[in-house]
C-alpha cells in the first residue's frame, strides 16, 4: 500500500453571502495515494473551485479533517499554510500567471526565494533542473513574452516542480490553449506522474480525464463518482496520431 | 526570507517599471533638493553675516555713556553730549577687570582732511595702540602709533582706504605724507588694510585712526573720553566681561545701589545673536517649505504604492500560493517604497549639493551645504518611505490569496 499523500475526511465548506448561507461542500470524502495521477472533474456549481483552494491550503474547511501529508491543515496558521504550500504543493493555473519581464529561470527560482533552507546555488541548480524537466533547458533567459502559451505554461511547471512538492494541483491547466498544445501539457504530466510525482488535475473538461488514472466527479457538493481509470490513454500517443497542420 | 533577497526582489519589481518609479522618485528628489538648497542659502548668508560681524571683533565690549535724565527744558542728551566717561574709567577697568585683554579709550571728531589740492570730508578717532587688535584690524603698510605717541600727543595718524583713495592720487604713496586735518598738520604713518562695508552699509575704511591724546587734547580740547572699546578673552566671556565692566564704572561713579547706571556696556555678541537668530528664522522658515514638498514627495509615493498593489494583485496572490508569508509580502512592499524614497534622496543629496554651488555661481548668494541638512533630507526621506510605504505594503499583506489569485 502506497502513502496517502492526500486524505480528505467528510469535508464541508460554508460561506455567509449576505443573509444566505451557501453550502459549497456537504461532506466529501476521498484520499490519494502517493503516485496517482487523479481528475477532479464537475461543472461549474459544483464545488469543484471550493474543494481546490482547501487542497491547495489555500482556504480552510468549516467541517472535516483534511490531511495533506500526514499534517492535518485545520489547526494551522496563515503563515503556516504558507509554508505548507511552499514545501508540499506546486500549483498550476489556468492563466500561467508568470512575472512579466522576469526571465523564465528567474520565475521558477520565486518558490525557492520564499524558501529559507535554500541557498543561491543550489536555488541556481534546482531552478535550471525544473526547466530542463519540462524541455526548456535552452529557454532560461526568455522573457514570458518571448514564449508561446505552452511553453509559458511549462515555465509555470516547471515553478510548481522546483520545490519539490508531493503534489502538483492543476487548476484547469489546458483551459487556456489549443488541442494540440493541450495534449502535450497532458504528455509533460504523464511524463511527470510516470517519474513518480502524485498530480491532481481539476477540469470540466471529459477529455482529460481519460489521461488520468482515476476520476473523481463532483455534483451540487457530494462525490458523486469516484471511479479508477482501466484503459488510461497516452497523450503521447495521441499527439502522434493528430494531423500535423501548417496552416497557421 | 533573507533581506538580502528581499532587496533583490524589491529592485526587479522596480526596474520592471522604471519610467514610473522615476517619476515617483522625483517627488523625493525635488524634496531632498529643495531642503538642501534652502538650507545651504539660509545658512549662507547666516554664515556671512556672523564673518563680517566678527570681523567687527566677535568679542569686542563697548561703553558708552547714558542716561536717562533729562537737562533743562527736558530735553535729552546723546551719548556724545555726555561727559560723564573719564579716562580714569579707562585705566580702573584695565587694571581691575579680569576678563578684558586690551582697552581703547576713544574720542572723534568730524572734519575735513587736506592733501595739497584734494580733500574729503571725514573723522578722526582718537584711539589707543590697542584699539587695532580690538577691532581685529591690520595695517597695509607702515606701522602703527605708540604709547610714547599717545604720552606725547604726536602728530601721527593711520589713514583708511577711502581717506587715501579720495586724498591721495593713484600710485602716490602716503606714508611719511603730512596731511591737514580741521587745519592742524598730521603725519601718516601707515595705511589700514581694506575692511569694506559693515553689515549696516557704512564705509569702514572711511576713517582716520590717531592717538586719542592727539583728538583730545589738539582738535576737540576735551579731557572725557567719548567711547570706551575693550576685547574680551572671546566671544563667550563677553557677557561676563560685560558685567565685570559695570561693576567697576559704578563704582568709579559712586553710583548708590538704586542708582541707574550712566553708561551703557554693549557686546558684539548681542548683535550677533540678534542678526544670527533672525536669519535662523529664515532657513527654518525656507526648510520647512522644502519640508512640505518631502511630504508631497512622500504622498506620492503611498499613491503610486497604493496602484501599484492593486494592479499587481494577482502577483501578489500567485506569490502568496507558492508560500509567501503576509509578512513576506509588507516587506517586498515596504522595501520597494524604501528603495524609491532612498534612490530619490540620493539623487535629491546631489542635485541639492549642486544647485547650491549654481546659486552660489550665477546668483553668488553666499551658500553653505550642512552635513546636517543632508543628514535630516535623507532620514526624514527615509521615514518617508517607511511610513507613506507601509499602508500600501499593508493592504497587500492582508489580501486574500483566494481572491487575489482571480483578479483581473
Amino acid at each position: 500500500m502506497a502513502d496517502k499523500i492526500l486524505d480528505v475526511q467528510d469535508l464541508k465548506r460554508e460561506f455567509q453571502m449576505g443573509s444566505e448561507r451557501v453550502r459549497a461542500l456537504k461532506g466529501v470524502s476521498f484520499s490519494i495515494e502517493q503516485g496517482e495521477f487523479v481528475t477532479i472533474m464537475g461543472s461549474s456549481g459544483s464545488g469543484k473551485t471550493t474543494l481546490l483552494n482547501i487542497l491547495g491550503c489555500l482556504d480552510k474547511p468549516s467541517e472535516g479533517n483534511y490531511f495533506l501529508d500526514g499534517v492535518n491543515v485545520k489547526n494551522l496558521s496563515r503563515n503556516e499554510l504558507a509554508r505548507l504550500r511552499n514545501n508540499k504543493i506546486g500549483f498550476v493555473f489556468q492563466s500561467y500567471i508568470l512575472l512579466a519581464r522576469t526571465s523564465a529561470r528567474e520565475n521558477v527560482e520565486l518558490p525557492l526565494l520564499y524558501n529559507a533552507a535554500v541557498g543561491v546555488k543550489e536555488r541556481h541548480e534546482k531552478s535550471i533542473k525544473a526547466l530542463e524537466a519540462v524541455k526548456l533547458r535552452d529557454r532560461l533567459d526568455h522573457l514570458p513574452n518571448q514564449l508561446s502559451g505552452g511553453q509559458q505554461q511549462r515555465v509555470a511547471i516547471a515553478r510548481a516542480l522546483v520545490n519539490e512538492p508531493v503534489m502538483i494541483l492543476a487548476d484547469e491547466a489546458t483551459g487556456n490553449l489549443d488541442t494540440r498544445t493541450s495534449y502535450e501539457i497532458i504528455a509533460l504530466m504523464q511524463e511527470l506522474n510516470q517519474e513518480g510525482k502524485t498530480i491532481v488535475f481539476v477540469t470540466h473538461e471529459p477529455d482529460i480525464a481519460s489521461f488520468s488514472s482515476r476520476t473523481i466527479t463532483l455534483k451540487d457538493g457530494k462525490v458523486i463518482r469516484d471511479v479508477k481509470n482501466q484503459d488510461k490513454r497516452s497523450a503521447r500517443e495521441v499527439l502522434m496520431s493528430l494531423p500535423i497542420t501548417e496552416d497557421y | 526570507m533573507k533581506p538580502l533577497s528581499l532587496i533583490r526582489i524589491a529592485w526587479r519589481a522596480l526596474l520592471r517599471n522604471k519610467f514610473r518609479a522615476f517619476l515617483t522618485m522625483l517627488g523625493i528628489i525635488i524634496g531632498v533638493g529643495a531642503v538642501i538648497t534652502m538650507v545651504a542659502i539660509g545658512e549662507g548668508s547666516k554664515q556671512s553675516i556672523r564673518d563680517q560681524l566678527s570681523g567687527m571683533g566677535s568679542n569686542m565690549v563697548t561703553v558708552r555713556p547714558f542716561s536717562n535724565t533729562t537737562v533743562g527744558g527736558g530735553a535729552r542728551l546723546g551719548s556724545t553730549g555726555l561727559q560723564t566717561l573719564k579716562l580714569e574709567d579707562a585705566t580702573a577697568i584695565q587694571k581691575q577687570a579680569q576678563f578684558i585683554t586690551a582697552i581703547s579709550p576713544a574720542v572723534s571728531a568730524n572734519g575735513q582732511a587736506i592733501n595739497g589740492a584734494l580733500n574729503w570730508p571725514t573723522s578722526i578717532q582718537g584711539v589707543s595702540p590697542a584699539y587695532l587688535s580690538i577691532r581685529d584690524w591690520k595695517l597695509n603698510d607702515g606701522s602703527s602709533f605708540t604709547e610714547s605717541d599717545v604720552n606725547s600727543a604726536a602728530k601721527v595718524c593711520l589713514i583708511g582706504q577711502t581717506v587715501v583713495k579720495n586724498i591721495f592720487s593713484v600710485g602716490e604713496d602716503p606714508i611719511g605724507k603730512v596731511i591737514r586735518f580741521n587745519k592742524i598738520p598730521i603725519k601718516i604713518i601707515g595705511v589700514l588694510e581694506e575692511k569694506g562695508e559693515n553689515t549696516f552699509g557704512q564705509d569702514q575704511d572711511d576713517v582716520i585712526l590717531a592717538p586719542y591724546t592727539t583728538v583730545q587734547k589738539r582738535m576737540l580740547a576735551i579731557d572725557y573720553v567719548q567711547t570706551i572699546y575693550a576685547s574680551a578673552h572671546d566671544e563667550q566671556s563677553s557677557a561676563a566681561a560685560t558685567n565685570e565692566i559695570s561693576d567697576i564704572l559704578r563704582k568709579q561713579h559712586k553710583l548708590k545701589n538704586g542708582d541707574e547706571d550712566d553708561f551703557s556696556v554693549r557686546t558684539q555678541a548681542e548683535l550677533i545673536s540678534t542678526i544670527s537668530s533672525t536669519s535662523q528664522l529664515l532657513t527654518v522658515l525656507l526648510a520647512a517649505i522644502a519640508g512640505i514638498s518631502l511630504i508631497v514627495g512622500g504622498i506620492g509615493i503611498m499613491n503610486i504604492m497604493y496602484v501599484s498593489v492593486t494592479e499587481r494583485t494577482k502577483e501578489i496572490g500567485l506569490r502568496m500560493s507558492i508560500g509567501a508569508r503576509g509578512i513576506d509580502i509588507l516587506l517586498q512592499f515596504l522595501f520597494e517604497a524604501i528603495l524609491i524614497s532612498i534612490t530619490g534622496g540620493l539623487i535629491g543629496v546631489t542635485l541639492g549639493i549642486t544647485a547650491s554651488r549654481l546659486v552660489n555661481v550665477f546668483l553668488s548668494w553666499p551658500t553653505l551645504v550642512t552635513e546636517s541638512s543632508i543628514v535630516l533630507s535623507f532620514l526624514i526621506c527615509s521615514i518617508t518611505g517607511v511610513f507613506f510605504g507601509y499602508y500600501p505594503a499593508q493592504k497587500a499583506s492582508r489580501l486574500d490569496p483566494i481572491e487575489a489569485l482571480r483578479y483581473e
